[in-house]
């Protein structure tokens, strides 16, 4: 692990573990975190999925759900024409009701993200009303295998060409062969790469593909890493991997960021992405956030959807409670 | 708004078809009692639900004469494969019917509707369908080759899972060949008379299930009816020894499934956020009126303030309000005089300098409420951390080495339960081994399935109830004395010797 080169970029890591960060200070630490029970936690989530959300709490969850969404397209296929259409989608989900809130981001390819910053124009940034984020993957995303350099470079380039946030990848290899330090130090050389010209930071969203880590145990070590090395948000998966978000995957995860912040009195934000499609699906993760995290995680800087088709379903749950009676797709626009 | 404020969701009651007055089930067939009726009420709004009757000793005596014809002349003659499929009828028609069975429950006893849809009523079904699965393969039970039924079974069940523990008595008895006369508890009689309907429309034989209402007189006519060859009792210990003391010197075989004070053993290197979910589950599932409840919570000294920082935080989400309700955590507290109880050893625990701490939760005004309170600062001493409260009331201790846990979750008369969190396996099964408890639950807790059998040590009653075990409760060996009327039979002194030893300890 490059001590040199982290000290100064790991605030957190530093104030947790104190001065000496190593690679094995960062294991034992990771290490000494208290186990998963799977089936209990299985349980805990299947059992905040049974709440009965009705009515008015209904109707605030849909409206909610809709603004916490990162509307996404990821497809070897995109183009700029398609990311216009996508980001039409994003400012106006529903045709028919002026009122419905819009997404809280556009989540593309890093070359996408000049069309969507043009696409979005006025509306552009989460500092403005209704404003809605453009988020980019980065890192060699999904598999995340290219050298740091190249990471780095797709970084930059997406941050130069107007990303609020990137969505980054860690070297799950990395991790799952023990090399901790390997996963900190890229994630802290990334966190900088997103640092603009101005001094001001894109935020940093770290994927975890817990697919791909297959245990809770390791999830939630995981999580706490990405913390440690600056994350603003731990997000599940890159939706191209099997298992991708998973309630109790979030669960555990929203009960990372709820002991981070016991502990240090700071918010890092959540993602599930990757397999949300129904409404009733997105309202028991509303749930979990509420019992696990908190209300105030219920906010585009602290909770994101990562999801393409969940966006009309929500939107055929929203007019069936204004009008009472169920629409169809046709009924709502595809992007 | 807030979100945590969820909309009412309540579950409907229109599926409910109550009659205003229940009499009876003698003989296949509703009846007046003969004593003066009583009212079933809901905790929930203390509201009448119905008119329920009393059985005198006289009603008594024609249920178990109308058993004991059903057993020599109907159920005792058909094949284990028939009284199977008795057994199965019963169990669809309780899946078909579950969720009437659900809202009547949580009605009649103040339960949250989550867990008697969830919990309750499945397993009630899970266990006819188990048992049933036995009834032609009781030649396997460890008993040797032609195991004989006992008789006619006198069934006392208590209000805390009026229709699960119904299902735990009548389901095995059935099944290897006996039949019963039950009597649910004085304010949870509802879900056993929807349960006669259920008898009615299976097409059980008349006689074979019978069910009797009524107080504590009415339970004392049937455990000393001197015809009924078998005892069965989950309730109070100090119920259960005056029916232990009624019940020695005569051919009556008995089992009691009495009161606990369940240890539950949280290790530093513990799952600690399930090991929270655990403590919950353990303490203020059903309101904490479980008999195996996870009522003393032994936590290790070095994570004992992290513990009880999270399990606070925790309880803040807990919703206590209406049973009907399909976001309600904790219900009701089942009747005026055990909320009593409970806030008489609550006050006692403050009493004795523990310290108390329940979630800022708006109680209704009408009916029976008690918050989740925990206690901490409990010493071993203190009557909360020994006496059985059957509440939402949690006390906590500490424990510094495994040898202490034990020592400490041991320290008690009771037998039934304990719950061990910890990651480290081998642990688990040197702690287990040493506790004394009936059933030891390892990084869960209040968990039921009708394979695994239930029972106690010590005060805590005896005999075993699901699995293989419950059925030995309710058969005997080929070689042993044919079951003819109790009063007939010789006293088997090897079976009140044993009686009147565990009563002695």
């Amino acid at each position: 692990m490059s001590i040199d080169k982290v000290v100064n970029s790991a605030p957190r890591a530093i104030e947790v573990l104190g001065g000496d960060l190593t690679e094995s200070s960062l294991k034992r630490y990771l290490n000494g975190i208290p186990g998963v029970d799977a089936v209990g936690l299985e349980a805990r989530a299947a059992d905040l999925g049974t709440r009965s959300i009705k009515t008015t709490s209904k109707a605030w969850a849909l409206d909610t759900i809709i603004s916490l969404i990162d509307l996404t397209t990821l497809e070897g296929a995109d183009t700029p024409g398609k990311v216009r259409s996508l980001v039409a989608k994003g400012l106006t989900p529903d045709a028919g009701d002026p009122s419905c809130p819009r997404v809280a981001a556009v989540c593309v390819y890093g070359d996408m993200v000049p069309y969507a910053v043009e696409a979005l124009g006025a509306f552009h940034g989460d500092g403005i009303e209704g404003g809605i984020n453009v988020a980019a993957v980065a890192t060699a995303f999904p598999s995340g295998r290219a050298s740091l350099a190249v990471k780095l470079a797709d970084t930059a380039d997406a941050v130069a060409a107007g990303a609020d946030e990137i969505d980054m990848v860690i070297d799950r290899g990395a991790f799952l062969s023990g090399r901790y330090g390997l996963v900190f130090d890229e994630i802290v050389a990334v966190k900088e790469a997103c640092r603009r010209a101005d001094g001001t930071f894109a935020h940093l969203k770290v994927i975890l593909e817990t697919g791909e880590l297959n245990t809770y145990d390791n999830v939630r070590r995981a999580s706490w890493l990405a913390i440690l090395a600056g994350a603003d948000f731990i997000k599940t998966s890159t939706g191209k991997v099997a298992p991708a978000a998973t309630l109790p995957v979030t669960v555990l995860m929203l009960e990372v960021v709820r002991d981070w912040y016991r502990l240090t009195g700071e918010k890092i934000g959540v993602k599930p992405a990757g397999g949300i499609r129904t409404s009733k699906d997105a309202i028991k993760y509303a749930v979990a956030i509420a019992e696990t995290a908190g209300e105030e995680w219920l906010q585009p800087q602290l909770f994101r959807f990562g999801a393409s088709s969940l966006l009309n379903d929500v939107l055929l749950q929203r007019q069936k409670l204004a009008t009472g009676h169920y629409s169809g797709a046709d009924y709502v626009t595809i992007d | 708004m807030s979100f945590l404020e969820y909309a009412a969701a309540p579950e409907s009651t229109a599926l409910l078809n109550l009659q205003s007055e229940y009499g009876l089930f003698i003989d296949g067939e509703f009846v007046a009692g003969s004593d003066p009726t009583f009212s079933t009420i809901s905790p929930a709004t203390e509201k009448h639900i119905a008119t329920i009757a009393t059985a005198s000793a006289g009603d008594v005596d024609a249920a178990v004469a109308a058993a004991r014809r059903a057993y020599e002349k109907s159920w005792s003659t058909l094949s284990g494969r028939e009284r199977g499929k008795y057994l199965f009828r019963i169990a669809r028609l309780v899946q078909e019917r579950a969720r009437e069975l659900a809202v009547a429950e949580s009605l009649d006893n103040g339960k949250p509707i989550k867990e008697s849809r969830d919990v309750d009523v499945p397993l009630v079904a899970a266990w006819f369908f188990y048992y049933a699965g036995w009834a032609d393969k009781l030649d396997y039970a460890g008993l040797g080759a032609s195991p004989r039924a006992l008789g006619v079974a006198a069934q006392v069940i208590p209000w805390n899972f009026p229709l699960l523990m119904l299902a735990w008595k009548i389901a095995p008895a059935l099944a290897a060949g006996n039949t019963v006369v039950l009597k649910p508890a004085e304010t949870t009689p509802l879900t056993a008379l929807l349960f006669a309907e259920i008898v009615q429309q299976a097409g059980l034989p008349a006689g074979v299930v019978n069910i009797v209402t009524g107080a504590g007189e009415t339970g004392r006519a049937l455990v000393d009816h001197p015809d009924v060859n078998k005892v069965a009792f989950t309730g109070s210990t100090a119920v259960g020894r005056e029916i232990a003391r009624s019940v020695a010197g005569t051919s009556k075989r008995l089992t009691l499934e009495l009161g606990g004070k369940g240890a539950n053993i949280v290790f530093d290197d513990a799952p600690i956020d399930q090991a929270v979910e655990g403590i919950v589950r353990g303490i203020f599932f059903n309101q904490g009126h479980v008999c195996c409840a996870g009522s003393r919570l032994l936590v290790q000294e070095n994570i004992h303030d992290e513990v009880v920082e999270r399990l606070k935080t925790r309880l803040q989400t807990l919703r206590v309000g209406d049973p009907l309700d399909k976001n309600t955590d904790v219900g009701a507290i089942n009747s005026a005089e055990q909320l009593q109880r409970i806030r008489q050893l609550s006050d006692i625990g403050e009493a004795e300098g523990a310290e108390r701490w329940s979630p800022a939760c708006d109680l209704p005004t009408e009916g029976f409420w008690f918050a989740p309170t925990i206690f901490t600062n409990v010493s071993t001493s203190s009557r909360i951390a020994r006496d059985e409260i059957f509440g939402p009331v949690l006390s906590v201790l500490t424990f510094r080495t495994p040898a202490e846990a034990v020592a400490k979750a041991n320290n008690t008369p009771y037998g039934l339960s304990a719950g061990i969190w910890s990651d480290k396996g081998s642990k688990i099964l040197a702690v287990a081994d040493k506790l004394r408890a009936g059933v030891i639950w390892a990084n869960t807790f209040n968990q039921f399935d009708p394979a695994s059998p239930f029972g106690g040590y010590k005060e805590s009653g005896y005999g075993r109830e699901g699995g293989k075990q419950g059925l030995a409760a309710y058969l005997q060996a080929a070689a042993a004395a044919p079951a003819v009327s109790a009063t007939a039979a010789t006293a088997a002194p090897a079976v009140s010797a044993t009686v009147t030893k565990e009563v002695a300890r």
